[in-house]
C-alpha cells in the first residue's frame, strides 16, 4: 500500500510540517525514546488492499459450518432483526461519535439512549436504568457488588439455574473480594424456590436468580422476593428481554435490580459480542447504579436537552471509590436495542414474545412425545425448555452437528449430574418444518 | 425535538412479524403473565427512520467532524472494516462450545487466533486472551491476573500504584479487584515522581499501573527502570494501551519490562466508537502469567485446526460471555492485515508528526504545562485565557460553533483548565491548520472580549444545558409507565 494506512500527508507537507516544528525528521520525535527502549522486533506481514483484505475475510468465513440449522441457546439468541436496526444505527453520526462529553454536539447520542432507559425502565417494570453495560454476565456481576454496596453486607445467595457462565463471572468478579458467594444447587423439575428462601438470614445482602432460568422455566418470584426483603436484603434477576413481551416483568416479581444480556433485543449472533448488558433498579438506589446514566435537563433558552449525569459516581471523577471502574460500554448496541423495539412497537414486541413461546410449546410437546425422551420442567417454559433422553445428551448433540442441527447445549459440562439432559431453544425464527425435521433427526439419532 | 415515545400513536402497527405457523399453545398462567404489555413506542418505519436520522444529525463525529478528543484517538473508521466484519456475523457462539463444536467454527476461532498472535507481536507480549470487551475490563482482567500470579506464590500484598496522571479507570480497576491504591505524584519533568515512586514501593505493592506516553503526551524516560524496581519487590507492571497509537513497531511494552498490558481495538485500531461502545480490550501477558489467563482459550493444534482450551486450573475464569466483543476484533484484524508492518509503523510516526505540528502552532498563546516534545497529543492548559474569565470549556464550546469537536478538556486532573488534543494520524494539514486558526482566533477573543464565551454555543439544537438541574431532578426515565 502506498502511502500507507489513510494517512493523508504528503511528502511536502511532511516537510512543511518538520519545519514548523523545528525539526529535521520524524526520527528526531521519536528521540526521547532512548535506543536501548526501543521495539526488538515487529514481524508482520506485508500490507494488502482492501480488496485482498476482503478475499481474505471471505475464505476465513467460508471455513465456519454453513447453514447450521440452530437450536442452541445458552444466553444467544437467534432471533429476527429488522432490516431498520442496521440501516439507523449505521449512520456515520452515531456510529463514529464517541462518549457524550459535549452535550451541546451530542444530543442524537444522548436522547437516543434517553429513550433507551426509557424502553428498559418499562421492559423490566423498574424506575431507572443506566446507558447500558458490557453483557448480561458482567451486568449480573455488576448487580452483585451493587448490592453489597446498598446493604453493606458480604453475603450473597445465586441459584445455581442461573446461566453457568454468568455466575462464573460473578465468582471470578468477586474472587479477590472478601466476600461469601453461596450457590445453591438447582434440581431439574423442582423449580419451587425453597432451597434459596432457606438460604436467607439477616447476612444475605442479595439473592441472584434467572428467569426464565438456564433450564428455560419461568418461576414466580414473588414470595422470595418478600422474604430477602424482610430480611434485608435486595433481590436480583437476570432476565431475557424477548420473554418481558409476555412474562411478569423483574418488577412486578419485587426485584430491586433486574440486569440481562441485550444481544436478543436487535444485536446479531456474531460468535458472541458484542451485545450489552441491562441493568435497571428501584430509583432509591440510582446513586449506586454503574456506569453512564443520561439525565434529562434545560439549556438556557429553557429548551429541553440530555446531559450524563449524576457522573460523581464514576471512574473519570471519583477513581477507585467509583461506583465501577466502566468506561466505555456498549453505546451502539443499546441503540440497536431502542430501534428494534421501537421498530415492532407495543403490540410487535408482545406478538413476538408470544410467537417464541408458541413454536418452543410446539418443539417441547413434540419431543415430550418421542419414546424415552422426557421434558424435565416442573412448570411453565419460555423459548427453551430442558429434556432428559435415554442417551448421553453431548454424544447425541455431536452426531446431530454432522447433520447440520445444533441440536441444543448438553447439560453435563455444566451440571455433571444431567449428563442426559439437553436445553433446547426455538425462536420465531424456526419454522414448523425446521422444527419437525429436528424432531425426526433426534429421533433417529436416539434409536442408533 | 420530540421523544420516539411523544410520537406515538396507539394501535399503530410496526414491522410485521411472520404468521405463526404452529397452533397456540394453552398460555402462561397470570401469576407469570406481565400484567400489561410494556409501552413501547408505537410509530410508523417512516416515522421511526426520520426520528432517528434527525437525531443522528444532532451528533458530531469522526465522518462529520474533526475530533480531537484526546486520550480516545478519534481516527478515521475504515469502511471495508465493517465489511470485513460483517461476513463473521451468522454464527452462534454457543456452537464451539458444543461437544466437537470447535470444528463448526474454524473460521471464527481462526480470526480470534490470529489476531491474539498479531497483538503478541505488535506489544511483545507472550500471549493474549481477547476476552475483556473494553479497555477497562482488560485493566481489571489483568489486575485480577496479577492477583492470582500473587496468591499462587504465597505473596501478600496489599497495594496497586498508579501516577496521578493516570487514566481514572487504573485505580478503579484495581479497586474492584480488591486493592488500595498508592497514587504517585506528577513530577516537574511531567512523569511520576522517581523519588515518591521509590518510596511507595515496598513488598507489599501488587502492582504498578503505567500509562506510556503518558497522559500528558510525555515518553517516561525511566520506564526500564520503574519497570526493575516494581520486579525487584516481585510487584508486576501493567502498560494501559491507550496511547498505544504513539508507538507502534517505536517501543514494545514486553521488551521493555511490562508484564500485563490492554489495547484497546477502538482506539489503536481503527474500529467505530459507536457513540460510547462497544471497544475490545485483549490483554496480552507474558509467561508468567500465562496459566491464570482468562478461559476457556483459543489454541491452535499441531495440526493448523483451532480448538478451545477449558481445563485450566489455575485461570482466574470468565470474565465475560463469550470469546470478546468478536465483531469489533474482526473489524481490528482487518484493519491489522490491511496496513501490514509498514503501515503501523506510519500511523505512530504521522500520530506523532501531527500533534507536535498542532502544539508548535499553538504554543505562543496557550500555556504548555511541560515544555517538552510530546507523542501522539499535547496537553494545554487554559490558565492564560482563564485569568480574563475564558476557561476550557468556554474554548470548547467556541470550537462547537466552528464545527470542530472539542479536544478533551479538565483531564488528566492534575492540570489546571487541561486541553488535550490528540489530531491522529488520519487528519490532513488543511484539516490541522483549519483547527489550529480557530484555536488562535479563540485565544485572541479571550483577550479582546472574554464576555463573548459565555453565551456559546450558538449553532447546535441547544445551548449549554443546566447540569445541576439534571442531577438535582434525576429525570433519567420518560414519563411514567
Amino acid at each position: 500500500m502506498s502511502r500507507a494506512g489513510y494517512c493523508p500527508t504528503t511528502p511536502e507537507e511532511e516537510r512543511q510540517m518538520l519545519d514548523a516544528i523545528g525539526v529535521t525528521s520524524i526520527d528526531d520525535l521519536f528521540r526521547p525514546i532512548a535506543p536501548g527502549l526501543r521495539a526488538k522486533s515487529f514481524d508482520l506481514p506485508d500490507g494488502m488492499s482492501e480488496f485482498e483484505m476482503l478475499r481474505t475475510f471471505q475464505e476465513l468465513a467460508a471455513k465456519n459450518a454453513q447453514h447450521l440449522v440452530t437450536f442452541v441457546g445458552g444466553g444467544y439468541y437467534d432471533h429476527l432483526i429488522p432490516t431498520v436496526v442496521d440501516h439507523l444505527t449505521g449512520r456515520a453520526e452515531f456510529y463514529t461519535a464517541y462518549t457524550p462529553y459535549q452535550p451541546e454536539c451530542a444530543q442524537g447520542t444522548l436522547q437516543a439512549l434517553f429513550e433507551y432507559q426509557t424502553a428498559i425502565c418499562r421492559l423490566t417494570g423498574l424506575d431507572v436504568a443506566n446507558a447500558s453495560l458490557y453483557d448480561g454476565g458482567t451486568a449480573l456481576a455488576e448487580a452483585a457488588l451493587m448490592a453489597l454496596r446498598v446493604t453493606g453486607r458480604r453475603r450473597l445467595v445465586i441459584d445455581g439455574a442461573v446461566n453457568p457462565f454468568h455466575r462464573e463471572i460473578v465468582r471470578t468478579y468477586l474472587a479477590n473480594l472478601d466476600v461469601e458467594l453461596l450457590e445453591i444447587p438447582p434440581k431439574l423439575g423442582l423449580e419451587d424456590d425453597a432451597r434459596l428462601r432457606a438460604a436467607i438470614d439477616g447476612s444475605v445482602a442479595a439473592v441472584l436468580v434467572q428467569n426464565p432460568n438456564f433450564f428455560g422455566s419461568v418461576s414466580d418470584f414473588r414470595r422470595l422476593a418478600d422474604e430477602i426483603h424482610a430480611a434485608g436484603g435486595l433481590l436480583v434477576v437476570s432476565t431475557y428481554p424477548v420473554s418481558l413481551g409476555l412474562v411478569a416483568t423483574p418488577g412486578e416479581m419485587g426485584a430491586d435490580i433486574a440486569v440481562g444480556d441485550g444481544q436478543s433485543l436487535g444485536n446479531p449472533l456474531s460468535f458472541g459480542g458484542p451485545s450489552f448488558g441491562l441493568i435497571a433498579s428501584r430509583k432509591e438506589f440510582i446513586r449506586n447504579l454503574p456506569g453512564r446514566i443520561i439525565g434529562e435537563t434545560v439549556d438556557r433558552h429553557g429548551e429541553r436537552g440530555f446531559v450524563l449525569t449524576l457522573q460523581a459516581r464514576e471512574q473519570h471523577i471519583k477513581r477507585h471509590k467509583a461506583t465501577s471502574n466502566i468506561c466505555s460500554n456498549q453505546s451502539l448496541c443499546a441503540l440497536r436495542g431502542l430501534i428494534f423495539l421501537s421498530s415492532l412497537g407495543r403490540q410487535g414486541f408482545a406478538e413476538l414474545a408470544r410467537l417464541n413461546y408458541d413454536k418452543a410449546e410446539y418443539a417441547k410437546q413434540a419431543l415430550g412425545r418421542l419414546s424415552g425422551v422426557e421434558v424435565m420442567n416442573g412448570g411453565a417454559t419460555f423459548n427453551e425448555f430442558t429434556v432428559c433422553l435415554p442417551k448421553d445428551a453431548a454424544e447425541v448433540v455431536a452426531g446431530l452437528l454432522r447433520k447440520g442441527v445444533a441440536a441444543g447445549v448438553p447439560l453435563g459440562s455444566y451440571y455433571p449430574d444431567m449428563g442426559h439432559c439437553l436445553v433446547v431453544t426455538v425462536t420465531e425464527k424456526r419454522t414448523r418444518e425446521e422444527i419437525d425435521t429436528f424432531v425426526r433427526q433426534l429421533e433417529g439419532a436416539l434409536c442408533n | 425535538m420530540q421523544l420516539i415515545y411523544e410520537q406515538s400513536i396507539p394501535g399503530r402497527p410496526g414491522v410485521s412479524l411472520p404468521a405463526s405457523d404452529v397452533p397456540p399453545a394453552a398460555g402462561l398462567s397470570a401469576e407469570l403473565r406481565r400484567a400489561e404489555a410494556a409501552v413501547l413506542p408505537e410509530v410508523s418505519e417512516l416515522d421511526l427512520v426520520r426520528h432517528f436520522t434527525l437525531l443522528s444529525r444532532r451528533n458530531f463525529s469522526v465522518d462529520t467532524n474533526f475530533y480531537p478528543l484526546g486520550s480516545c484517538t478519534m481516527k478515521y473508521n475504515a469502511k471495508a472494516i465493517e465489511e470485513a466484519a460483517r461476513a463473521f456475523v451468522p454464527y452462534h457462539p454457543m456452537v464451539a462450545l458444543l461437544p466437537h463444536g470447535a470444528s463448526y467454527c474454524q473460521g471464527s476461532l481462526a480470526l480470534a487466533y490470529e489476531l491474539g498472535r498479531t497483538l503478541t507481536e505488535i506489544t511483545g507480549m507472550d500471549e493474549v486472551t481477547t476476552q475483556p470487551l473494553a479497555g477497562a475490563h482488560g485493566e481489571m482482567t489483568g489486575i485480577m491476573m496479577v492477583a492470582a500470579y500473587h496468591r499462587a506464590k504465597g505473596n501478600k500484598k496489599r497495594y496497586v500504584v498508579v501516577p496521578d496522571s493516570s487514566h481514572g479507570t487504573n485505580p478503579a480497576s484495581a479497586a474492584m479487584v480488591g486493592y488500595e491504591i498508592i497514587t504517585v505524584p506528577t513530577a516537574a519533568y511531567g512523569d511520576m515522581d522517581l523519588e515518591r515512586f521509590r518510596e511507595v514501593m515496598t513488598d507489599e505493592v501488587a502492582a504498578v499501573m503505567m500509562t506510556c506516553p503518558n497522559t500528558l503526551g510525555l515518553f517516561n524516560p525511566h520506564i526500564r527502570e520503574i519497570c526493575d524496581l516494581a520486579h525487584d519487590h516481585d510487584a508486576l507492571v501493567y502498560y494501559d494501551g491507550a496511547n498505544l497509537n504513539a508507538i507502534l513497531g517505536k517501543v514494545r511494552p514486553g521488551d521493555v519490562g511490562f508484564d500485563v498490558i490492554h489495547v484497546n481495538l477502538h482506539k489503536t485500531f481503527g474500529t467505530p466508537h459507536g457513540g460510547g461502545g462497544p471497544g475490545s480490550g485483549p490483554v496480552g501477558v507474558k509467561k508468567e502469567l500465562i496459566p491464570f489467563l482468562p478461559g476457556p482459550r483459543i489454541v491452535r493444534n499441531d495440526d493448523g485446526s483451532y480448538a478451545l482450551e477449558s481445563a485450566l486450573p489455575e485461570s482466574i475464569g470468565r470474565t465475560a460471555g463469550f470469546f470478546g466483543n468478536f465483531g469489533v476484533m474482526a473489524k481490528a484484524y482487518a484493519y491489522m492485515v490491511m496496513l501490514g508492518r509498514a503501515g503501523l509503523i506510519q500511523v505512530s510516526e504521522q500520530a506523532v508528526l501531527s500533534a507536535n505540528y498542532v502544539m508548535s502552532r499553538l504554543k505562543d498563546l496557550y500555556e504548555l504545562p511541560y515544555e517538552t516534545s510530546c507523542m501522539h497529543e499535547c496537553v494545554f492548559s487554559a490558565v492564560r485565557q482563564a485569568k480574563n474569565g475564558v476557561h476550557a470549556i468556554d474554548i470548547a464550546k467556541f470550537l462547537i460553533d466552528r464545527g470542530f469537536h472539542p479536544p478533551t478538556v479538565y483531564f488528566p486532573l492534575i492540570v489546571k483548565e487541561a486541553i488535550m488534543i490528540e489530531p491522529t494520524e488520519t487528519e490532513s494539514k488543511e484539516t490541522l491548520d483549519a483547527f489550529i486558526a480557530v484555536m488562535r482566533e479563540a485565544a485572541e477573543l479571550a483577550e479582546r472580549d472574554p464576555a463573548a464565551f459565555a453565551t456559546l454555543p450558538q449553532s447546535m439544537p441547544v445551548s449549554r444545558l443546566d447540569e445541576t438541574k439534571a442531577a438535582r431532578e434525576q429525570n433519567v426515565c420518560f414519563g411514567s409507565w
